[in-house]
């Protein structure tokens, strides 16, 4: 088995954690960008909904 | 590949920080040689160093754009401002985890409080800590722009107090590797150092701007909720 000495487990330790926040960052960023895209599928939904019953009403007026 | 990088910056950004990031490590543990006085642990020294002078750079980049708020009244300065200070934040939790391991193992302590610079950094961390706890308490708004920018200026005086701190004290504990005369190291240490430092800056200036275009996007589709609504 490769010996490790106690430099080397603090050295990987030091940039093992640098990688696990930036990793982590990163998570939490693409989790919010998944929710923002969510958001702005349900909000493009409304406005489509909105749109279609205009044009409903619309096409219901009586002409004349 | 290379039309779709330049029209969009922030990929260019991305990828530069990958490439110096490779480098850097590619250069710590293959390039440069072991220091003769602290063996391999000295390696935490191409990480921690640049981790910390990039968590100055947010801080003063958040003081800057937080002057900017109050003097030209720049729109999104105070939002700059805000992401600025988290990436410091979250820079200056890396230079305490990464600090205590070599202090750790250089030293035999995890922390020592006879030591002015990592009080005084923590000082810092801790005061910029309570900047969130500041803007997260008063309601959105011109207000608290003008507080939080008002509070983020005060900070930016302890990061020459905490830099300088060090060299007042005059203390043997804490290395002193850059002086009036220039970086203690050889030059292959000072190379492998620099490529650090840009790969750290790099990194923390995609992130940056990474997480200020999903705050833009958010508050931008919180106002068409209210137009919606």
């Amino acid at each position: 088995m490769l010996a490790v000495t106690a430099a080397e487990k603090y050295v990987a330790a030091a940039y093992g954690i640098v990688f696990l926040v930036v990793l982590v960052y990163v998570l939490i960023i693409a989790l919010k960008l998944g929710r923002l895209e969510r958001e702005l599928d349900e909000l493009t939904g409304r406005i489509r909904q909105r749109r279609e019953a205009e044009a409903r009403r619309r096409e219901q007026v009586p002409v004349g | 590949m290379g039309s779709r990088t330049r029209d969009n910056p922030l990929a260019a950004l991305a990828g530069l920080a990958g490439l110096l990031v490779a480098a850097s490590v590619a250069l710590i543990f293959f390039y440069v040689p072991t220091d003769a006085d602290q063996g391999f642990s000295q390696r935490i020294f191409y990480i921690h160093v640049p981790v910390a002078l990039t968590a100055y750079a947010f801080f003063a980049w958040g003081a800057w754009k937080a002057l900017r708020h109050l003097w030209k009244r720049e729109p999104g300065a105070d939002l700059e401002s805000y992401v600025a200070i988290h990436q410091g934040v979250i820079f200056g939790v890396l230079t305490l985890l990464t600090g205590s391991l070599w202090a750790k193992i250089s030293w035999g302590h995890w922390w020592l409080w006879s030591e002015s610079q990592l009080v005084l950094f923590l000082v810092l961390f801790l005061f910029y800590g309570a900047y969130f706890m500041l803007r997260y308490s008063v309601e959105p708004g011109p207000a608290r722009a003008n507080m939080c920018a008002v509070y983020a200026l005060f900070g930016v005086v302890l990061i020459p107090i905490s830099f300088l701190a060090i060299r007042l004290a005059n203390q043997l504990i804490h290395p002193v590797v850059f002086t009036l005369q220039g970086p203690q190291m050889s030059g292959s240490m000072f190379f492998t150092f620099c490529v650090s430092l840009a790969a750290m800056l790099t990194l923390a200036a995609t992130l940056f701007h990474v997480e200020l275009a999903g705050k833009r996007l958010d508050s931008r589709l919180r106002e068409l909720r209210e137009l919606l609504a």
